[in-house]
């Protein structure tokens, strides 16, 4: 059907990119958030509708076919997804979207008329296709399908260059001949490279992925809109390489290391493994019961969050503490760093879901200052963001890491499981100081111990 | 549309891009993400184009498999993200809204 005028196309695709400004707008505060989502939701409503009207479709009830089927398979899935499986399915999603466009790419070629137009194509393809391998191991490695430590080989970077060259080979080719069977040949390469470009990071590097995944996949879509000729494509997809570009650079940031140097140098194979043995050095270990007195007759409590609190499933217990000691009249925040859980910012929605209320969640910048007014740091599951030796120690890999400054409160107490060191195998003076007391079990244990003995007190 | 409005067109939509994203809070990352993802799901409207103007078997079958994962990626994206922004809560809930689903507390 053609029943809309050009013009009136172009003002839908404008009212279309318009609601996703706004939807990433609604973001700036958790109270205008989820408007801002559905505004997002009507705007891509919107354009697909724009274009059964305006564009002279064959095929459509295959096409309505398809996307009954597409809806049908994602949103039950969506709908029912742990919210500590977030990762994996935003990773998932993201991989689709940029083979999508690594498909549309392939198929305009043919109408793709002069050498400009080839380029954005060859873009499309090659980005969309390392952008949907890259997200598949991203998936594996989240969902334990695979080894979540790096996978480093030996000739790995070589064979990088190699596949890169060949693909900058092949792309020159497709630009200049438009070969169709080049071009197939450059979605292998892009599907190769996306393989190798995750395979060597490891399971605490998957937030700047998957960032950066993200702004790949919004890079190959606004490219596609260029091939197609389609301003609202180039829009969206701009968008959205502009958020996944911030969010790498923030993630490298609470990092404290380049972007290139977690791609690339990811913890330099084994050379902190070594430094998993334990110290001999005395720590103060405590009982449930001491630790809740503590919590209980505190005025302000900070609780530290990491990914240990997740993965025993604690939120929800942790959650219950805040509650049961705000009741007391103790003021209780949580310091989110920016790279607990494994994407950017997914401990605020793991806390979100157990109903622990926003204006608890603080960020590192703003409750940094804090903590020199706390009489409590209570550190669940978390070690490297609260590890002095990111200041202190010069050649410390965690060295230069931004990091929570738990030991400016008058008390600290770790819920540890044992002695190990964290991910990045550092051991953390922290724990030995005089003020810092030790809680040792599984974290979801502990805190329902914990919560027990504060609501006794 | 000619080369060179688009390419405006593409330089003005990085600059905004920058300018709303970089004011989002740090809390609403995972959202953020999401919602970015849902967003490049738009691409399914070139998929429908590429489907619609397929006339041999092969290419519309690459054209509906394009078809199916941006659907998934647009539909899943806005859908997930609308779950996790439910959960964010302010320490008064709101009364006007979500009364129903208030109720457990």
């Amino acid at each position: 059907m053609t029943l809309l005028s050009p013009v009136w196309t172009a003002l839908l695709y404008l009212a279309s990119a318009v609601c996703f400004i706004l939807a990433l707008k609604g973001l700036n505060s958790p109270r205008t958030a989820r408007q801002g989502n559905l505004v997002g939701a009507f705007g891509a409503v919107i354009a697909v509708v724009a274009v059964f009207l305006s564009v002279k479709l064959d095929n459509i009830p295959w096409i309505l076919g398809s996307i009954a089927v597409g809806s049908a398979v994602a949103a039950p899935v969506a709908r029912r997804v742990k919210m500590t499986q977030m990762p994996q399915l935003v990773a998932l999603f993201n991989g689709v979207g940029g083979g999508a466009a690594a498909l549309v790419a392939l198929l305009e070629l043919p109408h793709a008329g002069d050498g400009w137009v080839r380029l954005a194509v060859v873009f499309t393809l090659l980005v969309g296709a390392v952008s949907f391998a890259g997200s598949a191991i991203t998936f594996a490695k989240l969902q334990e399908l695979m080894t979540t430590r790096p996978v480093v080989f030996r000739g790995l970077p070589v064979l990088m260059a190699l596949v890169l060259l060949a693909a900058v080979g092949t792309g020159a080719a497709v630009v200049l001949g438009g070969s169709g069977a080049l071009a197939v040949v450059l979605l292998l390469l892009g599907l190769v490279a996306g393989v190798l470009l995750v395979l060597p990071v490891g399971g605490a590097d998957v937030p700047i992925v998957i960032s950066l995944l993200n702004a790949f996949t919004g890079l190959a879509v606004a490219a596609s809109g260029l091939v197609l000729g389609n301003v609202l494509l180039v829009v969206a997809g701009t968008l959205v390489g502009a958020s996944g570009t911030i969010l790498t650079r923030a993630m490298a940031a609470a990092m404290g290391r380049s972007v290139a140097g977690i791609l690339f140098g990811a913890f330099r194979g084994g050379s902190t493994a070594g430094s998993t043995a334990v110290s001999e050095r005395p720590v103060r270990s405590s009982s449930a019961e001491d630790v809740a007195v503590l919590l209980g007759y505190a005025q302000r409590v900070i609780i530290v969050p990491g990914y240990g609190l997740a993965v025993a499933q604690g939120q929800h217990t942790a959650a219950e503490l805040a509650q049961a000691l705000e009741e007391r009249g103790v003021d209780v925040d949580f310091a989110i760093h920016p790279v607990a859980g494994r994407m950017p910012g997914h401990m605020n929605v793991l806390l979100a879901e157990a109903n622990v209320p926003y204006e608890s969640l603080k960020e590192m910048a703003e409750i940094n200052s804090e903590f020199k007014t706390a009489d409590v740091a209570l550190v669940v599951g978390a070690n490297d963001v609260v590890n002095p030796a990111a200041k202190t120690t010069a050649g410390s890999p965690i060295y230069g890491m931004p990091i929570l400054e738990v030991s400016e409160a008058r008390q600290v107490v770790f819920l540890k499981r044992s002695m190990r060191p964290g991910f990045a195998g550092i051991e953390n003076d922290l724990m030995y100081e005089p003020q810092t007391t030790l809680l040792f079990g599984d974290a979801k244990e502990s805190l329902t111990k914990v919560l027990g003995a504060v609501k006794g007190l | 549309m000619d080369g060179i409005s688009l390419l405006t067109i593409t330089v003005l939509a990085v600059f905004v891009g920058f300018e709303v994203v970089s004011k989002v809070s740090s809390t609403l990352h995972t959202p953020l993400m999401s919602g970015a993802n849902a967003i490049h799901g738009i691409i399914l409207v070139g998929a429908i184009i590429v489907a619609g103007q397929a006339h041999e078997p092969l290419v519309l079958a690459v054209a509906l498999l394009a078809v199916v994962l941006a659907t998934a990626n647009l539909v899943g994206g806005f859908v997930v993200t609308d779950r996790m922004l439910e959960m964010f809560r302010g320490r008064k809930p709101v009364a006007s809204k979500n009364t129903e689903k208030e109720d457990t507390r």
